[in-house]
């Protein structure tokens, strides 16, 4: 059973939608083992350059499979293969833009939560309504999100399970744009094309550093970022990205 | 079925709303707000209606809250007017605000206090000569609700919104229009005639776009120039891709009337 596309462009842009409508997209653990081995195949294919992600118009991912989650206790959860599915997600080096309308809760949101850069449409709802499931969030929402708005907006919204709106959502940083809905997947495609379009190694050092704030101190970050800034030096695109800036022309980057 | 608070008629993809408490001069009570909200909230997914006329029966429009339901006892804890708005009033403007097709208001006669604030909420509002609008809140210690204090200074200005809001003075339909608090007055007689004519032209216009056209004015209250810049290129993209631009444009090639199917 397939529950996601995929189709990519001559840009090196993946598009993967989520595509079991019936159950609002619900992150069953076949969903995510699915987009984890196909963000693994695209972590291959150095002509695959971006990645969005989407749901439907009307639904993002309305959280995680209450069945499958149903019939788990303490011990089968230990043994759960859901961490390892979220830490290869994690571990994508490649942008991931999700592009969001309608409803992204629970493990939806927290699935949001793992985008490098999320649009969203004015449709679009996020909360994490564990709460009222007597749980918490246990796919990093509360690490997350906490460190996206701080500690009072999350322990309000995890303790409450509120929506938060598209609007709400722009203000605190959860999503960079709010689009007309129906434009939302054009615009992420769009801003995946622009970033395909730059150097590859340089995409990915700026990634691997913006990734690691939360983990490091300033100093050793702004170590690690120098250390990516002189190892770059040593690619082919950064000479052709220097090259073609004085020589006014736009540059052919090549990933070497 | 003398004892329903509103009438409701669909004909020609027109739907009619009309209250119908008129002994009460039309004032809310929560059955009424019960029956306009689901009226109001089926008629906006239903795409066989492409636009709304609200109007009442007898010879008020709307005298907004019934008082007979707040009567304060002196003695007794103050009441919790937000609850009324929050549950009832707010989510009906935002209802007409947000409705995807153009919401007339035939103001029949007297609208005061909320009632006059839902009516300025419509899209097009035209008004009986004998028709006025009333402010009526401050009389009573309260502030203008239902989105008064919200679209009496973009309609008019704040200086006018003051007075009216502060004064809470009966301002007769033709003096409402050198406002520009709404569109039209006409003759007692010709309301229902020309409210009909107007809703049955816009039912036959591209609903879609008048829908875009609506979100595009009511976003322009918030935004800077810059911002609408950019709302008005995402609408036009989407305004684009429906079938009657399509049908518009090429009924306009062949030099024939369009037939807009509202999307």
């Amino acid at each position: 059973m397939d529950y996601i596309r995929s189709s990519s462009n001559d840009a090196g842009v993946v598009l993967i939608e989520l595509n079991r409508p019936e159950k609002r997209n619900a992150l069953n653990n076949a969903t995510l083992k699915q987009l984890a081995d196909l963000l693994s195949e695209i972590e291959q294919d150095p002509a695959l350059r971006v990645v969005v992600l989407t749901g439907n118009v009307q639904c993002f991912a309305a959280g995680a499979d209450l069945n499958e989650l149903a019939q788990m206790d303490a011990v089968s959860l230990q043994q759960d293969p859901r961490p390892l599915l979220w830490k290869r997600i994690d571990e994508f080096s490649k942008p991931l833009i999700m592009a969001v309308n309608g409803y992204a809760l629970g493990a939806g949101f927290e699935l949001a939560l793992h985008a490098d850069i999320v649009l969203c449409g004015e449709n679009a709802q996020f909360a994490l309504p564990e709460i009222g499931l007597g749980m918490l969030p246990g796919a990093g929402g509360t690490q997350r999100l906490a460190r996206l708005v701080g500690t009072q907006l999350c322990m309000r919204w995890a303790m409450t399970g509120q929506m938060i709106s598209a609007r709400v959502a722009l203000q605190h940083g959860i999503v960079s744009q709010v689009c007309p809905s129906d434009l939302t997947v054009q615009y992420a495609q769009d801003l995946a094309n622009s970033i395909a379009k730059q150097a590859p190694l340089a995409i990915r050092a700026i990634k691997q550093s913006l990734k690691s704030i939360h983990e490091v101190t300033l100093s050793q970050g702004l170590k690690m970022e120098r250390q990516h800034f002189v190892w770059l030096a040593a690619t082919q695109d950064r000479n052709e990205g220097i090259q073609a800036f004085l020589e006014k022309r736009k540059p052919q980057f090549r990933g070497v | 079925m003398d004892d329903q608070t509103i009438r409701v008629d669909v004909r020609n993809a027109v739907g009619y709303l009309t209250f119908n408490r008129p002994k009460q001069l039309n004032s809310f009570n929560e059955i009424m707000h019960q029956a306009v909200a689901q009226t109001l909230k089926a008629w906006s997914k239903d795409p066989a209606i492409r636009a709304v006329v609200i109007s009442g029966e007898g010879r008020g429009f709307c005298a907004g809250q019934d008082l007979n339901d707040r009567v304060v006892d002196p003695n007794s804890a103050s009441p919790d007017l937000g609850l009324s708005i929050e549950k009832y009033y707010n989510p009906m403007i935002k209802m007409i605000t947000e409705m995807p097709k153009p919401v007339i208001c035939a103001v029949n006669g007297v609208a005061a206090g909320a009632g006059a604030n839902i009516a300025l909420a419509c899209d097009i509002v035209i008004a009986a000569k004998s028709a006025s609008f009333i402010q009526a809140f401050c009389r009573l210690g309260l502030v203008p609700d239902s989105g008064g204090t919200w679209i009496l200074p973009r309609l008019v200005g704040r200086a006018q919104a003051m007075g009216l809001a502060m004064l809470g003075d009966k301002i007769p339909a033709e003096r409402a229009v050198q406002l520009g608090m709404i569109w039209q007055v006409v003759e007692d007689d010709q309301l229902s005639t020309e409210a009909e004519k107007l809703a049955e032209h816009l039912a036959k216009q591209p609903t879609y776009g008048l829908s875009l056209i609506k979100k595009a004015i009511h976003a322009a209250a918030d935004n800077s120039l810059d911002e609408q810049l950019i709302l008005e290129r995402d609408l036009q993209r989407l305004a684009g891709r429906s079938s009657d631009y399509r049908e518009g444009v090429q009924a306009f090639m062949q030099k024939r009337t369009p037939e807009y199917t509202g999307c």
